[in-house]
Parts: C-alpha cells; structure tokens; sequence
C-alpha cells in the first residue's frame, strides 16, 4: 500500500517546510497572537498544542489566508508568502480541514468535493475518476455518488481530507480532528495521515488531546495565552510536562474537602434506552443516581451520548425506563413540570438553548423559570421580580454589563454564561444539570463558577456536571462516569483516577505509551 | 480497502430500481383513471379538450413551480412569485399591444425579473425576512399594475387590442402549433373510448394540437432546469447556496451573486408564466388575473420535492384539478370515485405500515368520498372552483414525509458567517 | 431607563417609519409622473386636509385595519405568518351576520352572540392551519393562503344557495334596527357617525398587549418567536403554542367586520368590505407587530385610503397608486429598520467594549500603583 501510495504522490514536487517567525495579530481589546515561531519540517506531522483560548485558531486563520497578520513573516520552503484570501493559500498548496465541517448533507460527495474547483476537473465522471484514485490511494473507502448525509461522522472528516487532497494540497492542516470522533474511527484517521506523511504531505495537527497527540505527532509545539512557550520531542516527553507547558504551572491537584454527599437519593435512572429515528441506540440502559450534595461528573468525548443524557433528563427527549427526582416519578412529566421541581439547566450550547439573544438580561432572567417567582407571580410577569433578581445575580455572580437592560447579544461568552449559572442556581434547585459550564469562560470567571457550584453542593444541592476538561471534572467531582456510545462504562474516584485512566476508558480501553 | 466499486454498484442499481417503481406507480396510476373512466362513462376525464384545457392551466403553474425551484434552491423563499406574474401579465400586455406577441413575452419576462430582484435586494443585501419581502412585493405588484392598467390602458383601441381601465383584450397571440397527421389520428383514438389507448390518444391529441409556442418553451425550460442546475458548474454553486452557504462561501462560492441570479431567474420564470396567462389563455390582460396560481405553484414545487421531474408533475395534476372549475359537473363527479379510490389505497399503506390510526382517519375519509358519489349525481360548480385549494392542503399534510427541502432555505445569509 | 435613552428609543422607532413613509411617496411620485400624470395634483390632493366626514370614516376604518393587523401580529410574534386573516375574517362575518339575522337574543345582546360567534368561527378556521403544522409540519403559510381561498369560495357557495335574494346580489337575514348600534356623531349627521363597536379595536389592543407583555403565556409567545431551541429548553410546549397562538390570531381576526355590521351594514352582503385581511397583514409589519405602532399604521393607511378615493376625480389618477405607496412603505420600514438595527447593535458592541477596556485599564493602573 505505502508503494503504491508513494508512487501516486506529486511526480517531482518536493514536501513543503513551513516557517513561522514572529508572528502577532491583534483584535479590537484581545492580543490574539503575539510573537509566534514555528519550523514545521518538510513531510512530517507537526502538532500545536494549547488550551481554548491559546491562539490556535487565529494562527490558523492567518495560515490559511482568512486573516492577515499584522507582524511577522510566514515562509513555504525559504520563499515569502503573503495570503489575501483562501485561494491565495490553496494556490500555494495549503488545505485546511476545519473542526466544523464544510459540508452540504444533501450533496453528494462529488458534488462537496468539486464545489468551487469544478475548473479541476469539471464535475462529472472524469472528477470521479480523480476523487476514486485519491480515495483509494489513502485508504479512504468513499463513493463519489452517495450523499453526504449518509454518512458517518470518520467518513465525513476523510471528505474534508479528500477535499483539500483533491486541490493539490500538500501542506494540510487539521484543527482538532479528532474532537468529534470515537476510538476505531481515530484510529483509522492517524493511519489515514501516516499514509499522507510517506507520500510527502506535510501535516499540522492542532489539538488539546495530549495522548493521541504523542501516538502521531514527529514535532510538538506548545502555544500559551497567544504564543509558542516551547518545543517537545513527543518519543521523549510526558504528558506531565506537556500539559505544564500548555498550563503554565503546576496541574491543578483534585482539593480534597470533606464530602458532603448524603445518603439521599435525588436522582435515579433506571434502564434508560433512547433509540433515534433510524433504530440506532443513542443511550443504552442507562443507570445512574445522584445524591443530594454529590457531583457526579461524566467523561466522554463528546458526540457520546451526553447531549442525549441532558435532553432526557430535562424532558426534551422521549426515553424509556424509569426517571425519579427527589422520589417522585418524572417519567410522564414536560420539561415545565421538571423544572418547577427544581432542575436548573445549564445547557451546552448557550446561544441555542440558554439565551434570548436580542432581549434583555432581566427577560433572560425570566427565561426558564416564567412560571416561578421571582419572575412570576399569577399567571403575570413580575417585573419588578424579575429586575431586581437580575440585579442580584448581576452582583453575586460578576457579570459585567453596563445594566440590565442591555440585550443579552451584547455581551461576551463568559459574562453570558455567568448570568445563566446565576439564574439556574437562583431558586433553590435539588438537582443542577451543568453541561461543560465553564466552557468559553475567562479563567477568573472559571474559578467563580466552580466556587459556586461548590458552596451550592455544601447547602445539599445535587449536580450532574458534564465536562470536557478533565481538570474540571476531578476537581468538582465526588464520582465520576465514564460515557462511551451512549453506555457508562466505568465508575471513578476522582481522588485516586489519572487523567490517563480516564482517558483510556474514554477512548474505549486502549492503552497508551507511557 | 476497495469497497468503493462495492458501493458504487449499490447506488446505481438502487437509483435503477427506483426509477422503475416511479414508472411502474405512474402505470398503476393511469390504469386505474382509464378504468373508472370507462366504468362511470365519463369519458371527458381524459378527453382530449379537457386534456388541452388541463395543460392550459398547467403552464402558468408550471411556471411559478419552476421559478419557486430555482429560487429556493439557492436558499431564498419567493413568496413574491404571484406578484412577479402580475408584473408579468402587465408587460406581457403592454408590449404585445405596442410591439408585438413576442415582444410582449419578452417585456413580461422582464417585469418579472424586475419583481424578483426587488425580492432579492430586500432579502440577499438586507437581510429582510423572505416571507415578509414576498408579501410586501405581492402588495405593490397588484397597486402597481392596477395603477399602470389604468394609466397605460384605458383609451387603447385598434386593431392590436382594446383596452379600458382594468383590462386590455383582444391582443395578438403569439403562434400555436398543431402536427396534422398526428393530431388527427390521437383525436380520432380518444373518440374511441377505448380503455388506456383512448386516454393515451387524448394525451397526445392535447400535446399536438394547437399548442401554444410558450407551452413548448415552458417544457423545455423544464429540461433545461434540471440540466442547469444538476449538470453545470453554476448550478451546483447555485444549489450549494441552498444547501449550505457557508461550505460555499469557505470554497470560494460568490454565494450573494448566486442567490441574485436564482431570484432574479425565478422572478422571469413568474413573468413568462404571466404572459402566457395574459396572451395565451386569457382573452387578454385582466387586473388581479393570476389568481392565486404564484402560490398554487409553490405547492407543486413542494409536492415536487424540488426536483423538476416531480415539479412538473405537480403542475400538472394542479393543472388538472384548476381546469375542472370549466367542465361539466358530472365530470368531476366521477372524480370524487377516483378520488375515493385513491384514499382508500393510502389507507391501505399505511395500515400495512402499522400506522393504524392515520389508516383509519384516511379510509373514513374514502369511505365518505363514496358515500358523495353514490348520493349525489353532480358537484356543485363553487365545490370544483375549489378543488385546487383543497388538493393543495391534502397533498401538503399527507405527502410531507418524504419531502427533502434544500437545508439553508429561508435563512438569513450574512456574508462572514463562514469558519 | 433613564431619558437620554428613552428618547434615543423612541427616536430610533419613529425614525424607520418616517423614513419610509418619505421613500414610499418618493417612489409612488415617480411612478406617476412617468405615467404622464401630474405629481402636484397627486399630493395635493393627498394632502389636503379632511374633511369631517373624511375623519369618521378614517377612524372608522383605522379600527378595522388595527384589528386585522392585530390578529396578524399575534402569528407574527411567534413567527407565525398568519396569511389566512382574509379568509379567517370573511367566514367569521358570515356566520355572525347570519346568527346575528336570527335574533335569538334581544336587541343589541345579539352583537355579543354574534361576536361570541365571529371569534369561535375565526379561531376555529386559523386554527386548522395550526394543527396542520404541528401535526403534519404544513407550512402555515401556504396552508392560510388555501384556506383563504376555500373559506371565500365557501361563503360564496352558501350565500348563493341559502342567502335572499337582494337587487343583484343576495344577502343573509338583515338585523332588527333595535340590534344594530347608532354610535356617535360627532359632526353634521351627514358627516356619519363614529361606529360604537369601533371600541372593540381598543379593547382588543389592551388585551392583547397585557397577554403578550404581562402574562406567563405572553412570555412564552415571545420567547418561542425569538428562539425557539431555547423556548423548548425553558419548558415551553412548542406545539400546543403553535396552535393557541393560530387559534387567537383567528379569534382577533373575526371581530374585524364586526364593527361596520353593527354599525352600518345590518347584514352580509355588497357592504361586505374585502381585503381587509391583507391590508391588516401590512399594517402588522409597518407597525412592527407592537400595539402602538400598528395603531399608526392602521391610522395611517386609513388616511392614505380615504385621501385617495377623490383621486380619480381629481386627478385623473387610479386610486390603486396609493396601494403601491403603502406597499412600498412596508417594504422600506423593514429594509429600514434591519439597518438601524445592524447600526446600533454595532454601536451597542463597541460601547460595551470600550467601557470594558476601560475597566481593565483602569484596574491594571490601580494594580500598576500598588505594585
């Protein structure tokens, strides 16, 4: 296979080195990038690693030509470049796979791949002919003709890899490609690049994934608060001094405060089974409880079932098996009746499902808990309730904005999701839903909602927190679950469990190097 | 790992085999027409006058389907399409009395075009809500050509039309084209009442005598639409506008230029349909003649799934149904048998499918379609007139399922929003 | 809210409008005069002053347009485009009128049965469409739009089979005079008289604004209209939402005639004033779908109409003109308000992070001083 693909790599067209000297890009208010220096050899992977918030995206952006920078110089194989737009850096031989994917479900693959290059090779049987011969060279297994909503979501990332090779990509860059994608299809992707390597692509590989980071990375680069803060060799690093670098200090260690977890059950589920509309089982026999003053934190790489878990516990999705809080049966119950029990809802996705965007920050207050007071009282809205509320929250939980009339749009993430921990926390709930709750959120804020969160547990509140960031589940968490295709999988102590523990069942049990 | 060949034979033969039941469905569809026919001896359901009266009626739908079509695939909601065919009868009209027939199609055209780029700019560059645009255009559309009916109108009289303030009649049409030998021959079949070939003479008796120029343009505008928009370049761009505007614009699409070009198109689409309502099937330019067909054919592109294929079809059976309201009553009684037939045989499926209740709902309903049949001897004329509206309604709630509308219609596009 | 701000805010709502209303004439004026009509004759005569009997029907009118945009804003709030109001409102009159003919109640107790009726009759109609959507995901816009077409062909039917025979027309049972309504005039008894049941518009308005703005279900219209992940997500039955809203926007939508029957017309027939529907639909957008607004509108459209019926007389100029100036005008206040919109949650954005900046300067200062 490794001959045949080496012998469809570009005849007589050298690996591309990439070299990235100081360079600094600034926004109205933030430093986005500032003095940032790469080498990236020629026909290797290359892995730039760093927390939300470290500058990735934007230096991707300026690669990729979206964004210029205001300083510094980037250099393809010792020559100059200088990007006005995508084109320009797809002409040069860049391609990027975004973490979003670019992808239209009622196109076919053909049709996704050829948009916008049909001068390639126009769009029928001899683009086809172009998108096999790359399919089969990398091992991709795609079908030019099926449509992209057929497929799953490893399929739809190899399209976008496809997309870039099919534009004569060389130099590809990858932004955090295995967020969405489960251990087999991870796998198969790091064969995929192995292959695109020994044909003389050269690949950056951006992630915050230290693990699979080590399995596929030849260079490491580690990007803090904007720049580049160090240079790993990933056969000899370990994922100890990885994440220093990217943290800048000591790992945060799990605070041991005495448990305040009581024998009450406040939330139990039993068997719970949610099938979609194609019979795939989304959760699988679900069985977990919650006591009053305990956090149970759930692990899972995203996409496995914890959207799921929330939507069913808040009554927003039909599953079967049984569902109790506080001892009452809620199985039967609407997501209104659920939360005038007392279930606070922080949501994943703020500007979805948490926020009226272009109404005020005291209408927001009212948001979800309009038929309780203080926002109600009758069946009218308490105004003066509900003002003088958000008044209160503005204070108790910092959020910055000029009053509380302004429109929820205008303010930042974090001070967004503030006002929402605020308001979900106000009322007195038994039992807290916080999906990824620190999410976008300036450090400062971060440590807010922890101690919120935490005092909330002392005073007996139940908490079912899902997280991303393994520092914050063991820190916040009593138990934590493991979730893996819509099964838990593993119960752990957040006192004794190491982020390489919980990664392993995370990603299904593989083991990984040191 | 070639299981690409694998998976490439799969979904050609699948595509094989569901053209095949498409075809055979039609066959079943035809022969049981063919068969009540004969049995209730209403042999003008399938004559070849009502046939050519049916397809009348089916061209000005046809043609908001089509321009619904090419709106909506580029992601913008034309709910202007009626007021863009009132432009389109006013200029069809003005130019055919001050120019000439084919001069009048382009003029309508162009008022057409003109709707839609007003549709256009308020929603690709501001941003306006599609439904609220369209209904704004189809206010201004129908002041417009009432004002300009009367300003333009009133005091023409020669031998090129007669006018008045809200009307101008007696146009010159453009040619009409009949093939002698052919025409005869399917005229003289469809006498014969003979079970499907007698339907099948009054088809093609329809199709070849005399046969409106624009009629021929709006088949092949068919052809050409499906060529356009699935076999080139812009058409691809076009739809992945609709699709989803943000992979477009992250490839390089000019995702605004193609939304104009969509609109614009759909709008001139609208304004052949007006024209050939003004001098083709009308005896001239009336205030307000479009009648409701802009949203009649907006059902028919839904119930075409966006594909010009099933547009047309719709059209047609819409087409069918607006052309009752001029037969005779006993015709369309006969109709409430087929009708009954056709409920109950979807009371059938979904019972098969385990779908009880809906059954059941749908068979009361045919059973009650009999039931009228069999009491009654004729439809009152006001109940057929409404016949359009009430497939539409039906074939909307029962035919949802399956539809696949392009994802990004009716979004706000902003430019920017891409990464 | 302080007053600087108010007044920015009222500003910003009563700039668009006037904005558009300027465009709208702009462009209507263009249009005549490339029609080769006099554009002075056209606004003279549009613009002089009404007479009295102008001002009753003027009201009179306002009262029917603001129902009918008020029913249309209430499908609007929740993103509903409610189309069908024409047809929603010419079945609720018909069947009002005819039980109304029927004098089963005394004098003007009638008026309330029939009202009682007309609202019914309305909801049921719009709510038709409403079920159709949530059971059946049939958009509601073309759903009212077949609606409106069977509901006028229906009326149509039933008067020519079961109404009297009346001139060229037919017509349903007149009312006895002791049940219509003799309302006010204010000025000669020429000028006409303000009708009584003209009252209802602002007793609607007042209800509808107290629903939306105060009341638990009021919250829940609006917040499903802005967004509806996060409507169902706080509790909100989407669904039963959707079909409540069709059903009260029907009901409003029924009582639009109601004032002219029991004022003027006495039965359904020739009075019957059509296009009261879509006239409705357009006052809702000028006016935003906020009660005070679509009062302007409503008022607004009605002096545009009535100014223009001396048109033709006059100026030798179709009274359809107006009908593209007030098109044109809703068309302009939406474009015009999504660009006032854009500007100022621009300016919202920077003012927020200019004081923000400021903040953490000042803060980074203090630190800077005590370090």
């Amino acid at each position: 296979m490794t001959q045949q693909a080496q012998d469809q790599s570009p005849v007589g067209e050298t690996p591309l080195g990439v070299e990235i000297r100081g360079v600094t890009k600034r926004f109205p208010g933030v430093i986005a990038n500032h003095d940032v220096n790469i080498s990236i050899r020629p026909a290797t992977v290359h892995a730039l690693i760093g927390e939300n918030g470290a500058g990735k995206s934007t230096l991707m952006k300026i690669l990729y030509g979206v964004q210029k920078a205001d300083e510094g110089t980037i250099e393809i194989n010792g020559q100059p470049v200088h990007f006005g737009s995508p084109s320009d850096a797809i002409k040069a031989g860049i391609g990027m796979v975004f973490q979003h994917f670019m992808l239209a479900d009622n196109l076919t693959v053909l049709e996704n791949v050829t948009l916008g290059a049909e001068k390639l090779f126009g769009i029928g049987d001899a683009a086809r002919r172009e998108i096999i011969r790359i399919s089969d060279a990398y091992g991709f297994g795609l079908d030019p003709d099926v449509l992209l909503e057929d497929l799953g979501v490893g399929a739809r990332q190899r399209v976008e890899i496809l997309k870039v090779l099919y534009r004569g990509a060389r130099f590809i860059i990858l932004d955090e490609p295995t967020a969405v994608l489960v251990p087999q299809e991870v796998d198969a992707l790091f064969e995929n690049l192995r292959e695109l390597r020994a044909s003389g692509h050269t690949l950056l590989f951006i992630s915050h994934k230290l693990d699979e980071v080590r399995a596929i990375a030849d260079d490491i680069t580690v990007m803090r608060r904007g720049t580049t803060v160090g240079e790993a060799d990933p056969k000899t690093v370990t994922k100890k001094q990885l994440a220093e670098l990217m943290v800048g200090s000591e790992l945060p260690s799990p605070q041991t405060e005495e448990s305040t977890v009581t024998d009450q059950v406040m939330l139990d589920m039993q068997g719970i089974t949610l099938v979609d509309s194609r019979g795939r089982e989304l959760l699988s026999n679900i069985n977990l409880r919650i006591h009053k003053g305990e956090v149970l934190g759930i692990a899972g790489v995203e996409g496995n079932g914890q959207a799921e878990l929330v939507e069913s516990i808040m009554g927003m999705r039909d599953a079967s098996g049984t569902i109790t809080l506080g001892g009452k049966d809620i199985a039967e119950w609407g997501t209104r009746e659920r939360r005038e029990a007392g279930i606070g809802f922080i949501p994943e996705d703020r500007h979805h499902h948490g926020l009226l965007l272009d109404a005020p920050l005291w209408e927001n207050r009212i948001l979800g808990h309009q038929t309780l007071p203080p926002s109600s009282k009758g069946g009218l809205i308490d105004r003066a309730g509900a003002k003088a509320d958000t008044e209160r929250i503005v204070r108790d939980y910092d959020v910055r904005t000029p009053t509380i009339f302004t429109h929820a749009r205008a303010l930042s993430g974090g001070n967004q999701q503030k006002l929402i921990v605020g308001r979900e926390m106000s009322g007195d709930p038994v039992l807290l839903i916080a999906a990824h709750p620190t999410r976008g959120v300036d450090v400062g804020a971060q440590a807010a909602i922890w101690d919120h969160i935490k005092r909330a547990r002392r005073e007996g509140l139940a908490v079912l927190l899902i997280s991303a960031d393994l520092d914050e589940l063991i820190g916040l968490s009593d138990r934590i679950e493991v979730i893996l295709r819509g099964q838990l999988v593993g119960e752990f102590d957040p006192q004794t469990a190491t982020p390489q523990d919980l990664g392993a069942a995370m990603t299904g049990g593989k083991d990984s190097a040191a | 790992m070639s299981t690409t060949t694998a998976t490439a034979s799969v979904s050609t033969s699948t595509g094989n085999s569901r053209a095949l039941r498409y075809l055979l469905l039609v066959a079943v569809v035809v022969g049981v027409i063919s068969m009540v026919r004969v049995l209730t001896g209403a042999h003008e359901i399938t004559s070849s006058g009502s046939l050519r009266a049916a397809l009348s009626a089916t061209v000005p739908i046809l043609m908001a389907a089509l321009g619904g079509l090419w709106s909506e695939r580029a992601g913008v909601v034309n709910i202007g399409l009626e007021g863009q065919m009132l432009l389109g009868t006013w200029g069809a009209a003005f130019g055919a009395y001050h120019l000439g027939p084919y001069q009048g199609i382009l003029l309508g055209i162009a008022f057409g075009a003109l709707g839609g780029l007003l549709h256009a700019l308020a929603t690709v560059t501001f941003g306006v809500d599609h439904i609220v645009s369209g209904v704004a255009l189809n206010v201004i559309a129908l002041g417009l050509t009432t004002f300009l009916a009367e300003a333009f109108f009133t005091n023409l009289n020669s031998q090129f039309g007669r006018g008045g303030p809200r009307q101008l009649t007696g146009l010159q049409n453009p040619d009409m084209i009949t093939i002698p030998g052919i025409s005869d021959a399917a005229v003289w079949l469809n006498n014969t009442h003979w079970f499907l070939l007698g339907d099948l003479g009054g088809l093609v008796a329809a199709l070849t005598t005399r046969i409106s120029v624009i009629t021929v343009v709006a088949f092949a505008l068919v052809v050409l639409t499906a060529w356009v928009l699935w076999r080139t370049t812009f058409g691809l761009r076009l739809r992945s506008c609709g699709e989803n505007p943000q992979a477009a614009e992250s490839l390089g699409v000019n995702v605004i230029r193609h939304k104009y070009a969509a609109v614009v198109a759909s709008g001139a689409f609208a304004g052949l349909g007006g024209a050939y309502l003004a001098l083709v099937s009308s005896p001239g330019f009336v205030v307000n003649q479009t009648g409701g067909r802009g949203y009649i054919g907006l059902a028919a592109m839904i119930f075409g799934n966006w594909r010009p294929a099933g547009v047309l079809m719709g059209s047609g059976l819409f087409g069918y149904t607006d052309s009752l309201r001029l037969r005779d009553p006993s015709t369309v009684h006969a109709l409430l048998l087929l009708l009954a037939i056709g409920l109950g045989a979807l009371a059938i499926m979904r019972v098969r499918k385990g779908q009880m209740r809906a059954g059941l709902i749908i068979g009361a309903f045919a059973a009650l379609f009999v039931l009228w049949f069999a009491l009654t001897d004729s439809v009152p004329r006001e109940f057929t007139s409404m016949t359009p509206y009430v497939l539409t309604l039906l074939v909307l709630a029962f035919a949802s399922q399956r539809l696949r509308m392009p994802k990004a219609d009716g979004q706000i596009y902003r430019k920017g929003s891409a990464g | 809210m302080n007053p600087v701000a108010l007044v920015r805010k009222l500003g910003q709502a009563v700039l668009a409008p006037a904005i558009a209303l300027a465009v709208a004439l702009l462009v209507t004026s263009l249009i005549i005069m490339m029609s080769g009509a006099s554009v002075s004759d056209f606004l003279g005569v549009l613009l002089q002053a009404p007479s009295n009997r102008n001002w009753v029907n003027i009201i009179n009118q306002a009262s029917m347009l603001f129902l009918a945009a008020l029913a249309a804003s209430i499908g609007f709030r929740m993103n509903l485009f409610n189309i069908g109001v024409e047809g929603q409102y010419t079945l609720a009159s018909y069947a009002a009128a005819l039980v109304a003919g029927m004098a089963l109640m005394p004098g003007k107790f009638n008026a309330v049965l029939a009202i009682i009726v007309a609202m019914a009759v309305g909801g049921i109609w719009a709510g038709i469409a409403g079920v159709l959507k949530v059971t059946r995901g049939v958009s509601e816009v073309i759903s009212t739009i077949m609606l409106n077409a069977i509901a006028i062909t229906m009326v149509g039917y039933l008067m020519n089979t079961y109404g009297s025979q009346y001139g060229q027309g037919r017509r349903t049972t007149p009312l006895s005079s002791d049940a219509m309504f003799a309302g006010w005039t204010p000025f000669e008894s020429r000028d006409g008289a303000l009708w009584t049941l003209a009252l209802i518009a602002v007793v609607a308005g007042v209800v509808i604004s107290y629903l939306i703005n105060r009341t638990r279900f009021g919250f829940d219209l609006r917040a499903t209209g802005m967004n509806e992940a996060a409507a169902v997500a706080s509790g909100v039955n989407v669904k039963r939402m959707v079909v409540i809203s069709m059903i009260l926007s029907g009901a409003i939508a029924g009582l639009i005639w109601m004032p002219a029957l029991f004022g003027s017309a006495g039965y359904y027939g020739p009075p019957f004033q059509r296009g009261l529907g879509f006239a409705g639909i357009a006052v809702a957008l000028l006016g935003r779908n906020r009660p005070l607004g679509i009062a302007f509108g409503a008022a607004l459209f009605a002096w545009l109409n009535e100014q223009a019926n001396p048109l033709g007389l006059l100026a030798g100029i179709s009274p359809s003109s107006v009908q593209i100036t007030q098109g044109v005008v809703v068309l302009a206040v939406v474009i015009a308000y999504e660009v006032v919109r854009r500007w100022s949650a621009a300016r919202e954005q920077k003012a927020l992070r200019a004081s923000l900046d400021a903040a953490a300067a000042a803060a980074k200062a203090n630190q800077e001083v005590s370090a």
